[in-house]
C-alpha cells in the first residue's frame, strides 16, 4: 500500500467518524457515583434517565431525528473525582451535564462549569441538576449556566412545616440529621419555619450523627425518646434513615417521622414494617398517586430494570430539555439555556415552572405516608415489601415557592 | 434512671456484638499472626449467606449452615491463598487479605447488586422481650446477646478443657515441637483460620437482619473491629472482650451528652460566645471518634493494649 493510499484511506476513516457524529446525538454526562458506597443510588439514577431517553428517542428525538445519549462518568461521590470527569467530559466534547446526589459536588460542578463557559464562549455546558438540594445553588450560588429540577431543600421545609401547622396534636419536634451540609441545612429551615409559624411547637433536640458510619441509633433513639417528641424531622437518606427508624421502632418510640427521603432507593426494604403508618415523605410523585399518569411508565419501568420507578422529576428534566432543544432550533446550551428559563411545561403531575430568576424549577408536591397495600388507594407497593406510600396531602408549587435572593449575570 | 439503664442495655448489646465480631480476628491473629484484613468480607459473606439461605430454607437452619460455609471459605483460602503468601512473609499475608476484602466486595456485587437486600428478623424473635420503664427491649436484642455470651463461653471451653484446644495453644507458642510430636500444624492453622472466618460469618447472620446487608457492611465495620482487637490487645480473647463492651458503653453513652467545650467554660464563668466551630462540638458530635481516640491513647499508653501478652 503506497503513501497515498494510506492518507485517501484514513481521510476516509476520518469522514465516516465525522459522518457518525453528525447523524447523532446530544449527549448527555451523568456525574454520579457509579462505585463505592452510593453506588447504588448513582446507577438506579443512571437507569432513570437512560430509559426516558430511550422513549424520547423511540417518538423521533430531537430536531427532527437527532438522538439523546446520556453517558455515565464515575465521581466515586467526590468533588475533586468529579472536576475530573468534568473535564474528560469537555473534553469530548459533550455539552450537557447532569448530577444529584450531593450539593458539594454540585457547587465544584457550578464553578467549574461557570469558569468553562467564560473562557470558552464557543463551546459552553449546560448543567441539567436533578437531586442536588442546597437552597444556594439556586439563590446566593446561582448561575445561568445550572437548572434544578428538584425542589430545594428550603422549599421542601416549607412544606412540610406548611402541612404540620394544620396538626395540632404536634407539640414537640425533634430534628435529627446527617452531620454535613444537607443536614445542617435541614435543622436550620427547620427551626426558623417551625418557630415562626407554629411557635407553640417546642424543638426539643437537634441533633447531628455521622454521615454513613452509625450502624446502631438506639442510642440516639434513647435521647429521642427521653426527650418526649412526639415528631421527628430528618433530612438522612439511605441507610442512616432506614437504622434509625428500625432502631424507633425496636425501642417502641411512639413518634411520626417527616423525611426527605423515605421513599428512596433501598429505604422501604431496609425498614419494612418499622416504618409502616408513622414514616411521611415529601417528593414529587409517588406510585399511588391519584390519577397517576406516570403509572405504567413506572410498571414497565420496574419490569424492564427491576427497580422502583423513583424519579419523576428525572423524566420532567429530559422532556424539558428535549423541549428546550426543539424550542431553540438547535442544540447550542446557550440558546437551549435561554427556551429552558421561563418555561411552562404539562408534567404527570400537572404543570411545572422553571422560574427564571433562579433557574429553580416549581412543581406540585406530595406529603404521603408508609401503608400497607389495601388495593384501593394503596394499590401499589415499593419494593416488594407490601407497604407503599399514601397521599396526605397535595402541595401546590404556588404554596412551596420561596423568594430567591439570585442575581442572575446572562451571557 | 430510665434513659441511663437504657443506654447501658444498648452499649452491653452493642458491645457483645462487636465482640462476636472481633473474636475470630483477634483468634486469628494470636494464633497465626495474621492480621486479617479480610475479616469484615467474612462478617459480610456470613449476612449475605445467611440471607440466601434464610429465603429457601428459614432462618434456623441459616444460622448454623451460613457460618459453616463462611468457615469452609475461610478454611479454603488459608489452604490455598494465604499458606501460599505465608512463604513471602507478612507483607505478603497482609497485602494478600487486604486483596481478598476487595475481591470479595466485588463478588457480592455481581451476585447480590449493589443495593440492599431484604433480610429480615425472623417473625419467631419479633416483638418485645420486656419493657423497661416505657421502653421496649427487643427479643432480637435478647437473642443477640445470647449468642455473643454463649459464644465466648464455647470458645472459652474449647480453647481450654479441650484436647484440640490444647494442641491449638501448644501449636502457637511451639509449632515445631507439635509438629514433632506427629499433629498437622498446617492443618490445625487451616482450622483455626476457618474457625476464626466462621465467627465472623455468625455475627454477620446476627448483625446482617439487626442493621443492614448491604455490600458496603463490610467496610463499615472495618475499621471498629481493628480498634478493639488493638485496645483489647492483638490476640487476647478476654481483652477483646473488655474492650467491646468499653467501647460499647463509652460510644453509647457519648451520644447522650450535649455537653461542649464552650459550655464547660460557660459553666466555669468563661464566656467563649465567639469561640471557634471546634469548640462548640458536643460530645455526641464526636462520640464516633471516641474508639479511635481511645485507640491512639492505648497504643501511647500502653502498646500491648488491656490485656495483650505480648508487646507487639
Amino acid at each position: 500500500m503506497s503513501v497515498k493510499t494510506a492518507v485517501r484511506l484514513a481521510f476516509a476513516a476520518g469522514a465516516l467518524i465525522v459522518a457518525g457524529s453528525a447523524a447523532a446525538q446530544v449527549k448527555i454526562a451523568y456525574i454520579d457515583p457509579l462505585s463505592g458506597p452510593f453506588a447504588n443510588v448513582g446507577e438506579a439514577g443512571l437507569k432513570h434517565f437512560q430509559s426516558i431517553i430511550d422513549k424520547i428517542n423511540a417518538s423521533g428525538g430531537v430536531l427532527g431525528g437527532q438522538k439523546l445519549e446520556v453517558v455515565g462518568f464515575d465521581n466515586k461521590s467526590s468533588p475533586q473525582e468529579s472536576l475530573i470527569a468534568f473535564k474528560a467530559v469537555t473534553d469530548q466534547g459533550i455539552r450537557y451535564i447532569t448530577q444529584g446526589n450531593g450539593s458539594s459536588v454540585a457547587h465544584a460542578l457550578v464553578d467549574a462549569v461557570n469558569k468553562h463557559n467564560a473562557r470558552n464562549p464557543d463551546k459552553t455546558v449546560l448543567y441539567l441538576n436533578y437531586a442536588a438540594v442546597d437552597p444556594d445553588l439556586t439563590n446566593v450560588k446561582c448561575s445561568f449556566w445550572h437548572f434544578r429540577f428538584d425542589a430545594n431543600s428550603d422549599m421542601k421545609m416549607e412544606a412540610i412545616t406548611n402541612y404540620m401547622v394544620k396538626d395540632k396534636s404536634i407539640k414537640k419536634v425533634y430534628i435529627i440529621g446527617q452531620d454535613y451540609a444537607h443536614g445542617h441545612q435541614v435543622a436550620k429551615a427547620a427551626k426558623a419555619m417551625l418557630a415562626a409559624k407554629r411557635p407553640d411547637i417546642q424543638v426539643v433536640g437537634d441533633d447531628l450523627h455521622p454521615i454513613g458510619r452509625v450502624k446502631d441509633f438506639a442510642p440516639y433513639v434513647a435521647k429521642i425518646k427521653a426527650s418526649g417528641a412526639d415528631t421527628v424531622i430528618t433530612g438522612n437518606w439511605g441507610n442512616d434513615l432506614s437504622l434509625l427508624i428500625k432502631a424507633a421502632k425496636d425501642a417502641g418510640l411512639k413518634a411520626n417521622f417527616y423525611t426527605y427521603y423515605g421513599g428512596g432507593l433501598g429505604t422501604p426494604t431496609a425498614m419494612g414494617e418499622a416504618g409502616a403508618d408513622r414514616v411521611r415523605q415529601l417528593t414529587e410523585w409517588h406510585m399511588n398517586l391519584s390519577p397517576n399518569k406516570t403509572e405504567q411508565y413506572a410498571l414497565d419501568f420496574k419490569k424492564k430494570h427491576n427497580l422502583d420507578f423513583y424519579y419523576l422529576r428525572v423524566n420532567n428534566a429530559m422532556l424539558m430539555l428535549a423541549r428546550a432543544i426543539n424550542d431553540a432550533k438547535s442544540a447550542d446550551p446557550k440558546k437551549v439555556a435561554y427556551a429552558l428559563e421561563d418555561m411552562r411545561f404539562e408534567a404527570d403531575t400537572g404543570e411545572v415552572w422553571m422560574r427564571k430568576s433562579d433557574h429553580q424549577l416549581m412543581q406540585p408536591l406530595y406529603i404521603s405516608t408508609f401503608t400497607k397495600v389495601d388495593g384501593k388507594t394503596v394499590k401499589h407497593d415499593i419494593e416488594g415489601t407490601g407497604y407503599g406510600f399514601k397521599t396526605n396531602a397535595m402541595i401546590s408549587s404556588r404554596d412551596s415557592q420561596l423568594p430567591t435572593s439570585c442575581v442572575m449575570e446572562r451571557p | 434512671m430510665e434513659f441511663f439503664l437504657i443506654s447501658l442495655l444498648n452499649g452491653v448489646t452493642y458491645g457483645l456484638l462487636l465482640f462476636m465480631l472481633s473474636s475470630g480476628l483477634t483468634l486469628i491473629f494470636s494464633m497465626m499472626g495474621i492480621l486479617n484484613f479480610a475479616h469484615a468480607s467474612f462478617y459480610m459473606l456470613g449476612a449475605y449467606f445467611a440471607y440466601q439461605i434464610s429465603a429457601y430454607v428459614g432462618f434456623w437452619p441459616a444460622l448454623i449452615v451460613a457460618p459453616l460455609t463462611v468457615g469452609v471459605i475461610g478454611a479454603l483460602v488459608e489452604r490455598y491463598g494465604l499458606r501460599r503468601a505465608h512463604h513471602y512473609g507478612h507483607v505478603a499475608e497482609l497485602l494478600f487479605t487486604f486483596g481478598l476484602a476487595f475481591l470479595i466486595e466485588e463478588i457480592v456485587h455481581l451476585i447480590w447488586g449493589k443495593a440492599a437486600v431484604d433480610y429480615r428478623v425472623p417473625g419467631s424473635l419479633e416483638g418485645t422481650l420486656f419493657t423497661l420503664f416505657s421502653t421496649s427491649f427487643p427479643i432480637y436484642k435478647g437473642f443477640m446477646m445470647l449468642v455473643s455470651v454463649g459464644m465466648l463461653l464455647a470458645l472459652y471451653g474449647l480453647l481450654t478443657r479441650t484436647r484440640i484446644g490444647l494442641i491449638i495453644q501448644a501449636a502457637l507458642s511451639r509449632p515445631d515441637m507439635v509438629e514433632a510430636l506427629g499433629h498437622n500444624v498446617p492443618r490445625i492453622f487451616m482450622l483455626v483460620f476457618g474457625g476464626g472466618a466462621a465467627l465472623a460469618g455468625l455475627a454477620g447472620v446476627i448483625g446482617g437482619n439487626a442493621f443492614v446487608t448491604e455490600p458496603g457492611m463490610a467496610a463499615a465495620v472495618g475499621s471498629i473491629v481493628f480498634v478493639v482487637v488493638v485496645v483489647g490487645g492483638l490476640g487476647s480473647l478476654a481483652g477483646a472482650f473488655v474492650a467491646s463492651l468499653l467501647i460499647g458503653i463509652i460510644q453509647t453513652f457519648a451520644v447522650a451528652i450535649d455537653f461542649s467545650v464552650t459550655d464547660m467554660a460557660a459553666a466555669l464563668g468563661i464566656d467563649l460566645a465567639g469561640g471557634s466551630n471546634l469548640a462548640r462540638l458536643s460530645i455526641s458530635q464526636l462520640a464516633p471518634v471516641l474508639p479511635y481516640l481511645l485507640m491512639v491513647a492505648i497504643l501511647i499508653f500502653r502498646p500491648r493494649g488491656l490485656m495483650g501478652a505480648r508487646e507487639s
